[in-house]
Formats: structure tokens, C-alpha cells, sequence
């Protein structure tokens, strides 16, 4: 593995649950109940699972967009899981990130050149001379014309928006993005356009990114290795052809098989996950996933399995999975 | 549990029968000075007794407007705008007064639409939405819906329905308030079902669990579903027949395996063609469809796909191609189909 660019231990952010009246503390959601990830420079990560298990959090939390309550974040070396905001400034340049709603994350008053201009604007880059250039250049390498610049979101197309978040994101030349969803708003003919420019973006300057997505064929096709989230926990993580092909946890084994496939006639057994995932406002006892599991048995309503490496590269949190 | 993907076996035998439900020429022209934009336009399919027909296309190609105006459920003003006709047995429901249509609607052909919190009743308990409509189409007594209220909840694999009959929708799940959606739509036991893109807000694992369920019941009651998708993997694994559209018109029409083995149509090839598939070694790029579906105003007069198409040939652009047949049960509205 190249050398490590992030690496995140026991991430933890929980939020209180008010209520209504008198907005008093009556519980904690654990969005994120101890996360380990690592992320080496020019890989791609995939952070995948149903929705709510915890994975915008986690993003977020790493982007110190929201205050992490418990862990480690180490960016190239150091320590940022509780820096304030003066020493957190030069990582905000170095991560960035792309949302899933290329609608929402736009400033509808603002000219696409203007959404543009404010990283530089913030960040003190270049002089207001050079601008138009800097951001031609940067609607060139997203594929759009430097024409762009002149109009308002909603003069384009989802995917053309998304390209203008990508462009943004860009802009300070950062060595982490952390697409969050980024291509599941997009019909999939033009999620084609926009995988392929991220992964030529990614080839071109050596960014690593962290894509997170509930899309596991749109995962398959972009990550170098994948972390499977369950209920605010990684419960398995592998390379990415042992983890489609050989994944081992009973929770990837379910949501794989889940996954329909385009061919049609392909009889395949399925394992139907019963039930829903539970609140993490109120996670199960032991591991989280025991209230649904095939396989469970007593111990796992008792004990959280910890993350076991069975091969190199590969870590799987469950009880009956040995090397 | 497990439990193979759900493709009836029927589906060779229902081929045989008439339709049961009869689409011809439908179409919305929506004005939209100073454009008009032909939302849908002049779409035609069957429906026969026991088989799924997969509605396929991208967002935006007219897919729940086709659906709202065969339900009869469009509101004004786009209401007084549909043209076309949509058979069923021997009526049309396009020239039925909404007293009669209302008398079909929920008992011979149903809907269960996308997000289901929009079409529940957010006061109304769960068990009072299903047996709303066995009291009012098949003159069931109040106790008489409500046990059979129960019954159906039980059938769409709700736990404890006794409990969740008596709840508000917002207490449930994503996925429990579509199964109650299914409940509500399934209680006559229609005939057609239409589903408009029934589990696209719901995670994989439930979206396995609802169209497990859909294709049981489909067995076991004989309805014919309309299963509207943006999803050509959901189609693959539940559809019989499918029907791609592309900018209101119907491009390419097929049995499954004939669509997904051997597309004539170049948007259906590039469509197929940049879907992301799960491989051991993925191409390093995916196949893209270059551009966009063209908007109302710079919409072609001729093939609406011609401005993407790499096949395109001189007489694309005047005129728009018919949906013909080019193999038994295959039909292709292009110039210059691809071979098969
Ligand atoms: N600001 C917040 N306050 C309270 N709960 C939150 C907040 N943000 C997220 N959550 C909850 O945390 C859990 C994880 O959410 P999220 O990280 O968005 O999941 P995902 O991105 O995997 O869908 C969910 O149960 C969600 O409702
Ligand atoms: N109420 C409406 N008024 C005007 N245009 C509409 C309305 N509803 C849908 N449209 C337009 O009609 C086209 C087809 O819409 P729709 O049937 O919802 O597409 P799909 O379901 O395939 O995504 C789209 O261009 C959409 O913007
Ligand atoms: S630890 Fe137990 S409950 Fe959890 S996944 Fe493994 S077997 Fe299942
Ligand atoms: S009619 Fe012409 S432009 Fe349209 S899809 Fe066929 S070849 Fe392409
Ligand atoms: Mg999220
Ligand atoms: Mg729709």
C-alpha cells in the first residue's frame, strides 16, 4: 500500500436526541459508534451501507464539518480530530468534498464563476486578475466551456451541476475528496460521464478519494478497497475483488445477494434479510447486526465482535469468522 | 429465508391471452409557451393477464405521466389535456366520467407510487386506509374490513399487524409504509397494478424484500403489474416484457431476455451498455452515452435520440420513426437499428 494519507480510530459522533418540550436531553443517536478506516494517497475507498448507517456522518466528521465525540483522525501525520478552527484551516484546503444533491449544494444567486471564486477568495489564492483563468481552466478539466462561468445552476443539467461541484472542489488542488453520494441523484447514462471524469481526475493528479455510496455495482467499479458500515460500525473491510467476490461477513453476504443484477433469467438464491435495521438510537446489544443475522448465536447478543484481520487487507467484525 | 428471484412461469402461457389492459396512442402535450413539450407521445402497449411489463427509461421520458393519465389521476390543468385510449375489457377508461372511474380505481386497477408518505393518509390509522376501500368498492361492514384489514397486512409480511393497524403512517419505516401501500392497493385484488418506481426510495435489502412480495402475490392473485423503474436490473429480474422510453415515446419493446441479450435500439444498447455491473475485473471506463435527453424547447423534430446517436443516418432527423415489429414480440421505433 502507498503511504497513508488518512487514517481515522475509534471515530464516534453522537448526537443528543431533545425533547420537544423543554429541548431537554432524553437519549443519544450513535451515528457513528467507533469507526477504524484508512485511506492511502491515489486509492479510492468505498464507504458503503443502507441509508442511516452512518456514512454521511463519517465523512462529515473526518471534513470536521461536525464535532467528532470521541477518536482519532490523522491527516498526513497529524493529529486533527480536535483542532480548532485557526489550525484546522490548511486541511480544510486539503480535503474537500462533493455532495450527492447537485441541486441543494449550489448556490441558485450565484454565477457558476462566482461558486467558483470563493475557494480562492477564502483561501487568499492568486489575485483577482488571474480568476478568470484559474476558473476556465477548471471548467475545462470537468468537461464543460469556460462560457459556463457566466450562468446560474439551474441553467444545467444534474450531471453538468455535478461537475460543477467536482470543478469546486477542485479548485484547491486538494490531495482528499469525499464524494458523498455523488452519482445517485444521476440517470445512469450520465453516471457513466461523471465516474469516468472522477476516475480520470484521479489518475491525472493522484487524488485519493473516499466515495461513499449505497450503489455497490457504481462502488465495484471505482474503489480500491471497500469498508461495509452497519449501524454506525465497519463490520467488514477488503480489497475490492475479495470483497465482491469473497466477502465474509454475514452482512455483506446479505446485502450483496440483495444487490439485483441486470441479466435477466439469473435464478440465483437469495438471502432475504428480515426486518429492518434498527434505530441507532437504540442499537442492539453484543454486534449490532445480531437481531437479523443467519447465523447469530447467543454470545453475539452479549459481546461486540472486534475488526479481525483473516488476510492481509482484510478485517471482519463477527464472531464466527476466523482467518 | 431464502428465496429464488421472481420471474413467473406463466409467462410463456399469458403471451397466449388477449390483453387485459390495452394502451394505444397515448399522449400529453403539455404547453409551455412558447414551446410545447410532448411529454408523452403516442405511447402503445398491452398488458396481459399474470405478466409483469417493465416501463423503463430515464427521468424525465414521460414514465409517471403515462401512468397518471391510464389511472386518470392527472390534476388540472394537464387534467383536460390527455389524448389516446386505454382499454380495459370492454370500456375506455379515457372516456369514462370520473364517477365511473372512480368505481375502478382501487378495485380493478390500482396504483402504489413512489414515495408512499405522499399517498398515505398522515391521519388516518394504517388499518382504516386499507379497509377504506373494501367497505367502499366491495360493500364490506366495517368489522368485515377491518379483520380482513389485518389479513392483508399480514399478507405483505408486516409483523405483528394487529399493532400496526391501529398505527399512523409516519411511525413506520420506509419499507413498511410501502408494503402498507401494496396492502392498500392489493385489498380488491385488482386486476392491474400499476407501480411507479415502488422501491427507488428504498434500500436494497428492503427493495429485494418488496419485490419478493410483489411477484408472490402476483402469483398467487393472477394481477398484471405495469412495473415502472428507472432500474434495468429491477426489470431483468421481475419484468416478463419491457418497454423503454426515451423522451415520451415507447423506442424499443421486447420479451426480457430478447431486450437484455440482443437490443436493437442504440439508446437501449448505450443504455445497457453503461450500466456499472458487478465484475471481477471491471473495463476501466464505462461506456457512456454522450449529451443529454434534449429538453421541450430543442427537442428534434425528427428521432428525439438523434442528437446522441452514433447510428444516425439522413432521414433521422425529418421524421420520427414508428414502433414496429422486427422479431416476433420485438418491436423498434428506429431508422437504423442495430442488428440483433
Ligand atoms: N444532526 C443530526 N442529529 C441527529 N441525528 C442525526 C443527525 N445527522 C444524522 N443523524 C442520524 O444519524 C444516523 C446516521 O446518519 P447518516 O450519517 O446520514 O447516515 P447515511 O449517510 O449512512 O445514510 C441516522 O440515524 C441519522 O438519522
Ligand atoms: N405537472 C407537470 N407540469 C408540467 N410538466 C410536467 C408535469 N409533470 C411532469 N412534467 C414534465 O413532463 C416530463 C415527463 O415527466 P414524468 O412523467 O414525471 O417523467 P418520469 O416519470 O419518466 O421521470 C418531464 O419533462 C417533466 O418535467
Ligand atoms: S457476530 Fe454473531 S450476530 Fe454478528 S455477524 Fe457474526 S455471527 Fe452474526
Ligand atoms: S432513428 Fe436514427 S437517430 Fe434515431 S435512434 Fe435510430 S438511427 Fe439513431
Ligand atoms: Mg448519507
Ligand atoms: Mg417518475
Amino acid at each position: 500500500m502507498a503511504e497513508t494519507l488518512l487514517k481515522v480510530s475509534g471515530l464516534e459522533v453522537h448526537f443528543p436526541i431533545r425533547s420537544a418540550f423543554l429541548r431537554r436531553r432524553i437519549g443519544t443517536v450513535r451515528a457513528v459508534d467507533g469507526v477504524d478506516i484508512e485511506v492511502a494517497r491515489g486509492e479510492t475507498l468505498a464507504l458503503v451501507g443502507e441509508s442511516g448507517c452512518g456514512k454521511t456522518t463519517t465523512g462529515k466528521a473526518i471534513l470536521r464539518l461536525i464535532d467528532p465525540t470521541r477518536g482519532s483522525i490523522r491527516f498526513d501525520g497529524e493529529e486533527i480530530a480536535r483542532h480548532g478552527a485557526a489550525r484546522l484551516a490548511p486541511f480544510r484546503r486539503r480535503m474537500q468534498i462533493v455532495f450527492q444533491d447537485p441541486f441543494a449544494s449550489l448556490n441558485p444567486r450565484m454565477t457558476v464563476g462566482g461558486i467558483l471564486a470563493a475557494p480562492f477568495e477564502i483561501h487568499r489564492i492568486g489575485t483577482p486578475a488571474d480568476r478568470p483563468e484559474r476558473i476556465a481552466a477548471l471548467l475545462r478539466t470537468v468537461g464543460l466551456r469556460p462560457e459556463a462561468a457566466r450562468r446560474y445552476p439551474h441553467e444545467f443539467s444534474g450531471g453538468q451541476r455535478q461537475r460543477i461541484g467536482i470543478a469546486r472542489a477542485l479548485a484547491l488542488e486538494p490531495e482528499l475528496i469525499i464524494g458523498d453520494e455523488p452519482v445517485s441523484a444521476l440517470d445512469v447514462s450520465i453516471q457513466a460521464q461523471v465516474i469516468n471524469l472522477m476516475k480520470r481526475l484521479q489518475a491525472e493528479r493522484g487524488l485519493a478519494y473516499i466515495m461513499i455510496s449505497h450503489n455497490l455495482a457504481v462502488v465495484s467499479h471505482v474503489a480500491d478497497r471497500v469498508a461495509v458500515m452497519y449501524l454506525g460500525r465497519v463490520v467488514e473491510t477488503a480489497p475490492r475483488e475479495t470483497l465482491f467476490f469473497g466477502a465474509r461477513h454475514p452482512y455483506t453476504q446479505a446485502l450483496l445477494s440483495a444487490v439485483p443484477e441486470p441479466v435477466p433469467g439469473l435464478r440465483r438464491t437469495r438471502q432475504v434479510l428480515q426486518g429492518d435495521v434498527p434505530s441507532p438510537a437504540r442499537p442492539p446489544t453484543g454486534c449490532h447486526f445480531h437481531l437479523r443475522c443467519p447465523i447469530a448465536q447467543a454470545r453475539c447478543a452479549q459481546e461486540a465482535p472486534a475488526q479481525r484481520i483473516i488476510a492481509p487487507g482484510h478485517a471482519v467484525a463477527c464472531h464466527l469468522v476466523a482467518p | 429465508m431464502s428465496a429464488a428471484a421472481s420471474l413467473p412461469e406463466n409467462a410463456g402461457a399469458a403471451a397466449a391471452e388477449a390483453p387485459l389492459l390495452s394502451v394505444s396512442d397515448l399522449t400529453l402535450h403539455i404547453p409551455m409557451p412558447p414551446h410545447v413539450l410532448r411529454a408523452v407521445d403516442g405511447v402503445s402497449f398491452d398488458l396481459r393477464r399474470g405478466e409483469t411489463l417493465g416501463l423503463v427509461g430515464e427521468s424525465g421520458s414521460g414514465k409517471t405521466l403515462t401512468a397518471l393519465m391510464l389511472m386518470r389521476l392527472l390534476e388540472p390543468p394537464l387534467a383536460a389535456l390527455p389524448k389516446g385510449r386505454v382499454q380495459f375489457g370492454d370500456t375506455d377508461l379515457m372516456a369514462l366520467d370520473e364517477a365511473r372511474m372512480s368505481a375502478l380505481r382501487g378495485r380493478a386497477i390500482s396504483m402504489v407510487f413512489q414515495e408512499p408518505m405522499t399517498s398515505l393518509n398522515p391521519v388516518m390509522t394504517v388499518g382504516r386506509q386499507i379497509a377504506e376501500p373494501l367497505v367502499r368498492h366491495l360493500g364490506l361492514s366495517a368489522r368485515e374490513a377491518a379483520a380482513r384489514a389485518e389479513e392483508m397486512l399480514r399478507l405483505v409480511q408486516i409483523p405483528d399487524p394487529a399493532r400496526v393497524a391501529r398505527a399512523y403512517p409516519h411511525l413506520l419505516s420506509g419499507g413498511m409504509r410501502q408494503r402498507v401501500m401494496i396492502a392498500i392497493a392489493l385489498a380488491c385484488r385488482p386486476a392491474v397494478l400499476v407501480a411507479d418506481e415502488p422501491t427507488t426510495a428504498l434500500d436494497v435489502t428492503v427493495q429485494a424484500q418488496i419485490l419478493e412480495l410483489l411477484g408472490e402475490l402476483q402469483r398467487e392473485m393472477g394481477s398484471a403489474i405495469l412495473l415502472i423503474t428507472h432500474d434495468l436490473a429491477v426489470i431483468a429480474e421481475t419484468a416478463h416484457r419491457v418497454a423503454v422510453m426515451y423522451a415520451g415515446r415507447i423506442v424499443e419493446e421486447a420479451p426480457v431476455a430478447a431486450l437484455f441479450a440482443a437490443p436493437r435500439h442504440p439508446y437501449t444498447r448505450g443504455l445497457l451498455a453503461s450500466i456499472p455491473k458487478i465484475e471481477r475485473v471491471p473495463a476501466p471506463t464505462l461506456p457512456e452515452i454522450p449529451g443529454m435527453v434534449p429538453g421541450a424547447a430543442d427537442r428534434p423534430r425528427g428521432c428525439a435520440f438523434m442528437p446522441r446517436c452514433a447510428r444516425a443516418v439522413s432521414g433521422c432527423a425529418a421524421e420520427a420513426p414508428p414502433l414496429d415489429p422486427i422479431a416476433p414480440g420485438h418491436r423498434v421505433a428506429c431508422w437504423n437499428p442495430a442488428n440483433g
